[in-house]
């Protein structure tokens, strides 16, 4: 069964069409890209999927379902920014996650369970390279390594989706290789289906399995708002790495 | 010449400069109270040093002739406690009520323009219904410094809540907050440096309202002592209070943004 599937999805603001008639969907772990021009409709589109945004028309389902009308820990979002908490350090930053699903009641773990936390923490602050700065607060990184924290922090909950929006906008090309890299060696090791918003197309051309360009198919020049935008291009990438998934586990130790 | 705005004193400099407009107070009294003196030696408005300094050490070191006790340090006791209490209630019902009103729109909705109306209540005009309900006592002098500064933190501190990202609350959702684990953990941390800040402000208004509590009715503390010698013209004791006073009120304002520095570091602008 298709992770997400949308039939004549319709998002309106007012008498603005944003989204019209969107028909997709999307297996387990397919990482699909997403680009269009500014104010088409993308970072709508991913809160819709995040259950922050309400459907005008038709449907959205996750695993057959009706998408939940809040967000939940099944679908993780790195933000372009303050998606980091500022009152906590990388590392409890990065184990909030386990704390949410593991003590409802103080949202702090001790003991076994809190050393369990600390280890998977602690693999993945390897993983993308942040062990040296585990004890500092975010406002004391760079906003390379804030981006790598928040889509850490994302993953340690294993969400089934991981929505980007725009995530590494604000970085330059020699830092971006490397988060490519580490989204890549994460996607691979959990499973997720990824959702990534993109303004850089060789970006999206080289991290998807699929690329999906937003853009309007009719044009009103009186009424710009008349008609809304939609997946004109859907377009299979990177067949090889699609097929051969199965990468060292980053994340087994739960 | 660099310009003005980018010259920099040195720390000395700095410091030298900090200390000059108090000299310069300091000075300007001695001289007026010389010339007074001079003029009229049983005046009374601008005491002598000397005068300052034996008033002082009898209020500060030595027993009342009629109670016994060492009546700047009772005073300064019951009025720090009172102080002290109001502040506490008012930071807790002000944590609690903020963070809710923050935190969750049915309250808001419930209370935000109860809260906004209550905070309008000039305190002292309740002053009367006070004393008339509560009593004369403790309970009423409290009461009032909470009325005066519990709404404002709440309102601060509701706005402190409702000033943090969304993405933030969305990104803790994502992660499997509930309500209670996102009141808790994520919102509730980010506005004690708020609660502390709000009431270096607010220190002024509960001073204010404590000496007037005093004023009113009271047995001790230093808004009673202040008043009481205001019959007999005592200048001598009413300013080295007033100056006890500004100095405790200023205490207080560094303690708390020393707790401030100490324990929310991440909070500091850098
Ligand atoms: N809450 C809202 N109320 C009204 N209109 C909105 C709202 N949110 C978005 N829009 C409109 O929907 C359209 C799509 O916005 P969206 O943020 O999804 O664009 P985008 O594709 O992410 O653009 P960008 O690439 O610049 O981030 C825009 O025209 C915007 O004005
Ligand atoms: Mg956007």
């Amino acid at each position: 069964m298709p992770v997400v599937t949308v039939r004549r999805l319709w998002k309106e603001f007012g008498t603005q069409v944003v989204l019209e008639n969107l028909n997709l969907t999307v297996d387990e772990h397919e990482f699909v890209t997403i680009v269009g021009a500014s104010g088409c409709g993308k970072t709508t589109f991913l809160r819709m999927l995040l259950g922050v945004e309400k459907i005008t028309r038709g449907e959205l389902l996750i695993d057959g379902q009706p998408i939940a009308s809040e967000p939940g820990p099944d679908r993780g979002i790195v933000f372009q920014r303050y998606s980091l908490f500022p009152h906590l350090t990388v590392l409890q930053n990065l184990m909030l996650g386990l704390e949410f699903r593991d003590a409802r009641v103080l949202g702090r773990l001790f003991g076994t369970a809190r050393r369990r936390a600390l280890d998977k923490a602690q693999s993945l602050l390897d993983a993308i390279g942040l062990s040296a700065a585990r004890h500092k607060y975010p406002t004391q990184l760079s906003g390379g390594m804030q981006q790598r924290l928040s889509i850490a922090q994302s993953v340690i909950r294993e969400p089934k989706i991981l929505l980007l929006d725009e995530p590494f906008g604000a970085l330059d090309p020699g830092l971006r290789a490397d988060m490519h890299e580490i989204i890549l060696k994460l996607w691979s090791a959990n499973r997720m289906t990824v959702f990534m918003v993109s303004h850089d197309l060789q970006e999206s051309f080289r991290l998807g399995t699929r690329l999906w360009v937003f853009d309007k198919l009719r044009h009103d020049q009186q009424a710009p708002d008349a008609y809304g935008a939609t997946v004109t291009y859907d377009i299979p990438l990177n067949g090889r790495r699609q097929a051969a998934m199965p990468a060292p586990a980053v994340l087994a130790t739960a | 010449m660099p310009r003005l705005v980018n010259l920099q004193p040195n720390r000395g400099g700095t410091l030298t400069l900090g200390v000059l407009p108090f000299l310069l107070l300091l000075a300007a009294y001695l001289l007026g109270s010389n010339a007074r003196l001079t003029d009229n030696a049983d005046d009374k408005l601008l005491p002598s040093m000397t005068t300052l300094v034996t008033t002082v050490h009898q209020y500060a070191f030595e027993e009342d002739r009629r109670s016994g006790e060492v009546l700047l340090w009772v005073d300064t006791l019951a009025s720090l406690k009172r102080i002290g209490l109001a502040l506490g209630i008012s930071a807790g019902i002000g944590m609690l009520c903020g963070l809710m009103l923050g935190a969750i729109p049915y309250v808001r909705a419930l209370l935000a323009p109860f809260i906004a109306a209550v905070a309008m209540i000039p305190p002292l005009a309740i002053l009367p219904i006070l004393f008339i309900v509560l009593g004369l006592g403790e309970v009423a002098k409290v009461t009032l410094i909470v009325i005066g500064v519990a709404p404002i933190l709440i309102r601060d501190l509701a706005l402190r809540a409702a000033e943090l990202p969304a993405e933030q609350l969305i990104k803790a959702q994502t992660l499997g907050a509930s309500s209670w684990l996102l009141s808790t953990r994520v919102i509730l941390p980010q506005l004690w440096p708020r609660l502390i800040d709000a009431l270096r402000l607010n220190l002024g208004c509960a001073w204010l309202f404590l000496i007037a509590a005093e004023a009113i009715a009271s047995t001790e503390g230093l808004g009673y002592r202040i008043f009481l010698v205001r019959r007999y013209l005592a200048m001598d004791v009413i300013l080295p209070y007033v100056v006890w006073i500004t100095l405790l009120a200023f205490s207080m304002d560094w303690l708390l943004r020393a707790i401030r520095a100490r324990f929310f570091p991440w909070a500091e602008v850098t």
